[in-house]
């Protein structure tokens, strides 16, 4: 096996042992299945019954943000697990093998991957449950959730790399809070942001979670004539800046992560 | 090639603590060395760099022909590890660990899995084969981190503490099983803190303190160099312990033991029979009755002391921290306290 060959074969290998512990977790599994449910129930009923979209409905304005959130939480797991196994010594078996050490990484992701869409999976079912359609066409729809979980990949580079930095627990678990709901709420996703203040506005506007909100939004059809939307460049056009977002992403932490691993097992 | 394992020099610094300190010795192909010394001495360092988790800041280390820096991805085909703390997902059951390994080792999947079940057997892990690693013993799961050591028949083993913690059972146990292991042809490398682990098991024992080799041999030859006999004297009551060692200061050769618990005193001798006759001479004049006289060998935790406990005077045989690399929670410090090493963890006491 060569050098390209060889992580993916082995990343395959960590993400088949990833898979298999998840299962071997139903409350882990139905956790991260259950959470998107209720985040559903609680936003579509409780600021449903008081948060007005012009044009349309806002079950169908919120779905595409709760998407989004449930991405940034899902994605989550890659560093929560990673603190996990610092703890233990089976970074230490994987070092003393033969395989490329970049496959951890890649494996942790892939597995994370897959429950992220079978949790995207879920919540479009309870999503057309409480009335959220598409208006779209199939293909374009596939779109919006192929953007979905190529962010979700790429996010999870990002926790992973702040779990690397930390290393524990209790301090991932700590600041990914932190982080995850200024950047779920100072945006687009829950609320028409163009009535925001003018700094947070701006914050908004570039806070890629708008971005991806909007595409999917677009995508998926959930969109109006009648509502305002900013004219920021990320907004107005939301699929490119997504896709650029991405790309910046993986480009910033897939290396990021692997250099923060090495010195993380090495210590 | 002869060695199978060469440490050149190694050298390890964590910011002002030396963990090792020029390291050098070699292990030759088929046999056994047991790296014997307390916490902090540097026995897991020289693993880690040895594996390859870990580089040296100087020297070299070369394992089964490969270099442990240079060569690292062919040098980890070469060797089977297992750690202090099994390194195992719990998760997983004993099976799919098994095969996971196989698999990395890119053994392809159908003999990852017909090895996977061939070492459950001989591990005598079969009924727990399809059980998440979880729900075993201590003593199941170090059977089943070594098992993963041994997945690819690797020519060169590292045990590192392969029995800390355990049960003297268990501990047997495993014995047996690693004695089994090198008999098929394998070289091993074991650390340990227990002398009669490293008597059990290694062709060669290497005596490490403070990251240096203090001495090296075979437990017969390291026991030479200790040198002379010991008599152990049992007496009635505590205040006889003290003049007992007055009395017989003049013929210790060095440091006498005492356990006031036991009421016991060894005390090191140059020759064997004639001294026994003197000592008991002399007790008697002072009025010491002696309920219980012996004569022994020096034991390997005698050869310990000698060699390590009075390098540092005033630290104990279990100080001397090695940074992030030995956590070893819940193990046990103390060689002493190993309840089959037959001797008293206060008598280590009462000699510092």
């Amino acid at each position: 096996m060569n050098a390209i060959t060889l992580p993916i074969a082995d990343g395959w290998t960590i993400a088949k042992r990833n898979t298999l512990k998840i299962r071997r977790q139903p409350d882990l599994l139905s956790g991260a299945l259950m959470l998107p449910i209720v985040l559903i129930l609680l936003f579509a009923y409780v600021f449903g019954s008081v948060i007005d979209v012009p044009g349309m409905s806002y079950k169908e304005f919120l779905l595409p943000g709760i998407f989004v959130q449930a991405v940034i939480i899902g994605a989550q797991t890659t560093g929560y697990t990673l603190t996990l196994d610092l703890q233990k010594g089976i970074f230490d078996r994987f070092r003393s093998l033969p395989m490329a050490p970049s496959a951890v990484l890649i494996g942790q992701t892939v597995s994370d991957l897959l429950m992220n869409l079978a949790s995207l999976v879920v919540m479009a079912g309870m999503g057309l449950v409480v009335g959220w359609r598409v208006h779209t066409s199939p293909y374009e729809a596939a779109l919006g959730f192929a953007l979905l979980l190529a962010f979700a990949y790429a996010f999870s580079w990002f926790t992973a790399t702040v779990a690397l930095a930390l290393r524990t627990p209790e301090n991932f678990n700590n600041i990914a809070t932190m982080v995850s709901f200024p950047l779920m709420f100072v945006s687009n996703a829950f609320l028409d942001s163009s009535n925001l203040p003018t700094p947070l506005r701006v914050v908004a506007d570039w806070n890629p979670v708008s971005a991806f909100t909007q595409a999917a939004r677009e995508l998926f059809g959930n969109t109006s004539t009648a509502m305002t939307t900013s004219d920021a460049w990320p907004i107005q056009h939301a699929v490119p800046a997504s896709l650029l977002w991405i790309v910046v992403i993986l480009v910033v932490f897939v290396p990021l992560a692997t250099r923060l691993y090495k010195q993380a097992v090495s210590a | 090639m002869s060695d199978a394992i060469i440490a050149e020099g190694l050298v390890k610094r964590y910011g002002e603590v030396t963990a090792l300190d020029e390291l050098s010795f070699s292990v030759p192909q088929g046999t056994v060395l047991a790296l014997l010394g307390p916490n902090g001495a540097g026995k897991t360092t020289t693993v880690r760099v040895l594996t390859t988790l870990l580089r040296p800041d100087a020297g070299r280390g070369i394992v089964a022909g490969h270099d442990v820096v240079g060569d690292a991805r062919r040098l980890r085909a070469k060797i089977g590890l297992s750690g202090q703390y099994a390194a195992v997902d719990e998760h997983l059951t004993g099976a799919e660990n098994l095969e996971m390994v196989g698999r990395l080792y890119h053994l392809g999947a159908r003999r990852s899995r017909a090895r996977a079940r061939e070492l459950l057997e001989r591990f005598d892990l079969t009924g727990a084969a399809d059980r998440p690693v979880k729900g075993y013993s201590g003593g199941m799961r170090r059977r089943i981190d070594l098992a993963g050591a041994l997945v690819a028949d690797p020519p060169v083993l590292f045990l590192d503490e392969p029995t800390t913690g355990l049960d003297p059972r268990a501990r047997t146990a495993l014995w047996d099983t690693i004695s089994e292991l090198v008999s098929g042809g394998s070289t091993l490398l074991l650390t340990t803190q227990y002398m009669e682990e490293a008597d059990h098991l290694a062709d060669q024992i290497l005596v490490v303190d403070h990251g240096r080799a203090i001495a090296r041999g075979t437990a017969d030859e390291l026991k030479d160099q200790v040198g002379g006999n010991r008599i152990e004297l049992t007496v009635t009551d505590a205040a006889e312990l003290d003049t007992a060692r007055e009395t017989l200061a003049w013929v210790a050769v060095g440091a006498m033991r005492t356990v006031p618990e036991s009421l016991r005193l060894t005390v090191p001798v140059t020759d064997g029979a004639e001294a026994l006759r003197q000592v008991l001479g002399r007790l008697a004049d002072a009025g010491v009755r002696v309920r219980d006289a012996g004569l022994r060998r020096p034991t390997l935790d005698d050869v310990y002391l000698t060699l390590t406990g009075h390098r540092a005077p005033g630290s104990g045989t279990d100080s001397d921290p090695e940074p992030g690399t030995d956590p070893e929670p819940g193990t046990d410090p103390e060689p002493g306290t190993d309840p089959e090493s037959g001797t008293d963890p206060r008598a280590q006491e009462a000699n510092r």
